[in-house]
C-alpha cells in the first residue's frame, strides 16, 4: 500500500457545521452494488438547492483536491458511500474542525487523511482558499501543518491513523488477515463463541 | 483513562494484538450485514481472493430497501432487486445465515439480532450501519462501520481500532407518565450535543435505565450515534438475562448458568474509573420533539422553538439554517405544528412495546383528515406478535396503514417517502435535510406515542393529554 505523507492540490472550502452523510450522498444513491459513479452525486440535493452556488459547482473549485470543512463533518449514517462520493469527485484529503468518528474511520480505510484544526484556523484556511482558489493547499502529515500560500496552520490527527498513513498501512486487511492464528486463539478464549454458534 | 468499566473488560477480552500503527486489532464476536453496505465489501474480497474467515459469526438480513407493501419478486424497483440478488448470492456463496423476506425472522438488522438472542452481553458487534449501537443495550460493545471495514471483518473477523474513552451518562429517577425512552435519549442529545460523544463510548447508568425494559434500553443505545458516540451500552442485569432466556441463540442448560456468571462479571466495577461523568434528573424530561435539522435540536413539547440568542454561540449558525429549512419561527410553540405524514417504525422505535404504546393512543380515535399515517413493524416477528395481540386491527380501525417489516421511511430507500415540503412526525432517529426521501421534506422526531398523538390530531400534540 502506498504511503500518504503529504497531499498537495487546490483547495475547496465547504462552510457549515454538522454536514451529515445524508447530505453528502442522499440515500437514493445508495441503491447500487458498486461505488462507481457516486462522485457525480456528491452533495446532490444541497447543490440543486443552491443552483450553481455550491462550492462543488463553482468553477473556481473544479479540480480541487483538498476539502476544508467545519465542525462535525460526516455525522450520521455510516455509509462509506459518503467519503467514496467525495473521493470520486476528486478529493484526496480533508481539513476540518472536527469529523464524525465513523466517517473518519472510513476515510482512513480508503487512504484519505482527515486532519483537524482549531475553528479559527479552519476559517482562516477557508478564507485563504476563497481569496486564492488557484493556490495549492498542502496537508503535510510529517510536519502536521496545512498550508495555503501565506496561511499555515497546525493540524492534528490521532497517532494510530497518522502512523498508518505515513507507513502506508492504512489498508489494514493484509495486516489483520496475517494474524489468523492469533485471531483463532482469541476467539477460543471467549466463552460465547462455543455456546452461540450462529 | 477509564479502568474497570464493562467497556474496558470487553475490549481487553477481544484484543488480538497491537498493530504496528499502535491501534488494537479487535475480535468481532458478531457481524451483521444487510444489502446496502455489504455488496462492495464482498466485491473487494473477491478482488483480493480472500474468503470469509468465520462465516458462522456473520448473519445477514435485508431491511433498507424492502418495500413494505408489495413484496413480490422481482421488486418493482430494479435497483432494489439487484441489491437483493447480490445479497442472496453473497450469503449463499459464503455460507452465511440469511434471514430473507418470508422466513418469519426477517426485519431490521437491529431488531432481529436481539429478538433471536444473537446479541448477548460481553460481545463485540459490528455492522455496516451506524445504529449498531442499539445492541449495547445488552452490555455488548457494538458499533457501526463502513464498507471497507465490513470487508475487514469478513476477511479476518477483526478490525483495526483505537480505544474509545468512556463517559458515564447517569439518569436517575422514574420517568413521568407519557415520557418514554425516546424522550430520554433526545433529552441527552439536546444537552450533550450531536458531537459531544465523539471519541467516547457512552455507559448509560442510573436508576432510570435500571428500571427500563430491554426494548427501552435499545431505543436509548440506538441513538448514541446521534449524540456522536459510536457506541453506548447498559450494564447487563436481571432484566437482560430474563429477556435472553429461551431465545433461539441464547445459551441453554448448564451453559446458561455459566453465561449468567460470565455476563455478571463483565459489569462495570463499583469503583470503575471513567473519563467523564454527567448526571441528569429524569424528572426534568418532558415528551421531546425535534424542531430542526439535527437530532440535538430538540425541545420539550410545551416549550417554544429557541431564539438564536438563547443558544450557545456555536449552535446559532445551524439554528439559522434550521429555521429556514423547517420554515419554523423562533419563539413559536412546537405544539400545534401541523404535520402531513406520521411514521411509526425504525430500529429506534419499531419493536412490539413501541407499537403497544402507539396503539394505546390510537385506540378509539381516528387519524385526522388529510394525514397519511402508517405503521411499519421492525421485524416479521414483531408483526406477527402485534397481529396476535390485535394491534393491527386497532391501527387499521384508526386509519393507519399496517405494513410489512423494514427500515421504510426512516431513510426512504424503499417506496415510502415524503413528497415535496411535507412534514412528518416520525419515531425514527434522524431529522437531517432530505432524510425521508424528499430533498425538501421535513422531519420532527418524537416517541411512537407522540407520533400517534400527532396522527389523530393532525399536529404536534402533548401525548399526556390523550392518555
Amino acid at each position: 500500500m502506498s504511503q500518504v505523507q503529504a497531499i498537495s492540490g487546490r483547495g475547496i472550502p465547504l462552510v457549515g457545521d454538522d454536514i451529515d452523510t445524508d447530505r453528502i450522498i442522499p440515500a437514493r444513491f445508495l441503491k447500487c452494488v458498486t461505488f462507481d459513479g457516486l462522485g457525480a452525486h456528491a452533495f446532490e440535493d444541497d447543490r440543486a438547492q443552491l443552483q450553481g452556488q455550491h462550492p462543488f459547482d463553482q468553477p473556481q473549485y473544479q479540480g480541487a483536491e483538498v476539502l476544508v470543512v467545519n465542525r462535525n463533518f460526516g455525522c450520521g449514517s455510516s455509509r462509506e458511500h459518503a467519503p467514496q462520493a467525495i473521493a470520486k469527485w476528486g478529493i484526496k484529503a480533508l481539513v476540518g474542525e472536527s469529523f464524525a468518528e465513523i466517517f473518519f474511520g472510513n476515510c482512513v480505510a480508503m487512504g484519505i487523511p482527515c486532519v483537524t484544526a482549531t475553528g479559527d484556523d479552519v476559517k482562516a484556511l477557508q478564507g485563504a482558499i476563497a481569496a486564492n482558489p488557484q493556490t495549492a493547499v498542502t496537508v503535510d502529515l510529517n510536519a502536521m501543518t496545512a498550508t495555503c500560500g501565506d496561511v499555515s496552520v497546525p493540524v492534528q490527527m490521532g497517532a494510530g491513523p497518522r502512523q498508518m498513513f505515513l507507513s502506508g498501512s492504512w489498508d489494514a486487511t493484509g495486516q489483520l488477515v496475517a494474524q489468523t492464528e492469533q485471531i483463532r486463539a482469541t476467539a477460543a478464549k471467549l466463552p460465547y463463541v462455543a455456546w452461540s454458534q450462529a | 483513562m477509564s479502568r474497570g468499566t464493562l467497556f474496558d473488560k470487553v475490549w481487553e477480552l477481544h484484543t488480538v494484538g497491537t498493530l504496528a500503527s499502535g491501534q488494537t486489532q479487535l475480535f468481532i464476536g458478531l457481524h451483521l450485514i444487510h444489502e446496502v453496505t455489504s455488496p462492495q465489501a464482498f466485491a473487494m474480497l473477491r478482488d483480493r481472493q480472500l474468503k470469509v474467515l468465520f462465516p458462522d459469526r456473520t448473519v445477514a438480513t435485508v431491511d433498507h430497501i424492502v418495500p413494505t407493501e408489495n413484496q413480490a419478486r422481482p421488486f418493482v424497483d430494479p435497483l432494489a432487486e439487484e441489491m437483493m440478488l447480490e445479497l442472496e448470492r453473497n450469503a449463499k456463496d459464503n455460507g452465511i445465515r440469511f434471514y430473507n423476506i418470508g422466513s418469519g425472522s426477517q426485519g431490521i438488522v437491529h431488531v432481529i439480532a436481539p429478538e433471536q438472542g444473537l446479541t448477548q452481553p460481553g460481545m463485540t458487534i459490528a455492522c455496516g450501519d451506524s445504529h449498531t449501537s442499539t445492541h449495547g443495550a445488552f452490555g455488548a460493545i457494538a458499533f457501526g462501520i463502513g464498507t471497507s471495514q465490513v470487508r475487514d471483518v469478513l476477511a479476518s473477523q477483526t478490525l483495526a481500532l483505537a480505544k474509545l474513552k468512556v463517559r458515564k451518562v447517569e439518569v436517575n429517577g422514574p420517568l413521568k407518565p407519557g415520557v418514554y425512552a425516546k424522550d430520554v435519549i433526545l433529552h441527552i442529545i439536546r444537552k450533550l450535543g450531536v458531537k459531544g460523544g465523539v471519541g467516547y463510548a457512552y455507559e448509560f447508568a442510573g436508576t432510570t435505565f435500571e428500571q427500563m425494559s430491554m426494548e427501552e434500553r435499545m431505543t436509548v443505545c440506538n441513538m448514541s450515534i446521534e449524540g456522536g458516540a459510536r457506541c453506548g451500552y447498559v450494564n447487563p442485569d436481571t432484566t437482560t438475562f430474563e429477556y435472553l432466556k429461551g431465545r433461539d441463540f441464547s445459551p441453554k442448560g448448564d451453559e446458561w448458568d455459566k453465561a449468567v456468571a460470565w455476563w455478571t462479571s463483565l459489569r462495570s466495577d463499583a469503583d470503575a474509573e471513567y473519563d467523564d461523568v454527567v448526571v441528569f434528573d429524569a424528572a426534568e424530561i418532558e415528551p421531546t420533539v425535534t424542531w430542526g435539522i439535527t437530532p440535538g435540536q430538540g425541545i420539550g413539547v410545551s416549550e417554544c422553538i429557541p431564539a438564536p440568542d438563547s443558544l450557545p454561540e456555536e449552535d446559532r449558525a445551524i439554528a439559522q439554517e434550521a429555521y429556514t429549512y423547517m420554515d419554523l419561527a423562533p419563539g413559536a410553540a412546537i405544539a400545534g405544528t401541523k404535520v402531513d405524514v406520521c411514521f411509526i417504525g425504525s430500529c429506534t422505535n419499531g419493536r412490539i412495546s413501541d407499537l403497544r404504546e402507539a396503539a394505546k393512543v390510537a385506540k378509539g380515535r381516528h387519524v385526522a383528515e388529510g394525514i397519511k399515517a402508517f405503521v411499519v413493524p421492525g421485524s416479521e416477528r414483531v408483526k406477527q406478535q402485534a397481529e396476535a395481540e390485535g394491534l393491527d386491527k386497532i391501527f387499521e380501525a384508526a386509519g393507519f396503514e399496517w405494513r410489512n417489516a423494514g427500515c421504510s421511511m426512516c431513510l426512504a430507500m424503499n417506496p415510502d417517502k415524503l413528497v415535496g415540503r411535507q412534514i412528518s412526525a416520525s419515531s425514527s432517529n434522524r431529522n437531517f435535510k432530505g432524510r425521508q426521501g424528499s430533498s425538501s421534506g421535513r422531519t420532527l422526531l418524537m416517541s411512537p406515542a407522540m407520533v400517534a398523538a400527532a396522527a389523530v390530531t393532525g399536529h404536534v400534540t402533548d401525548v399526556r393529554t390523550l392518555l
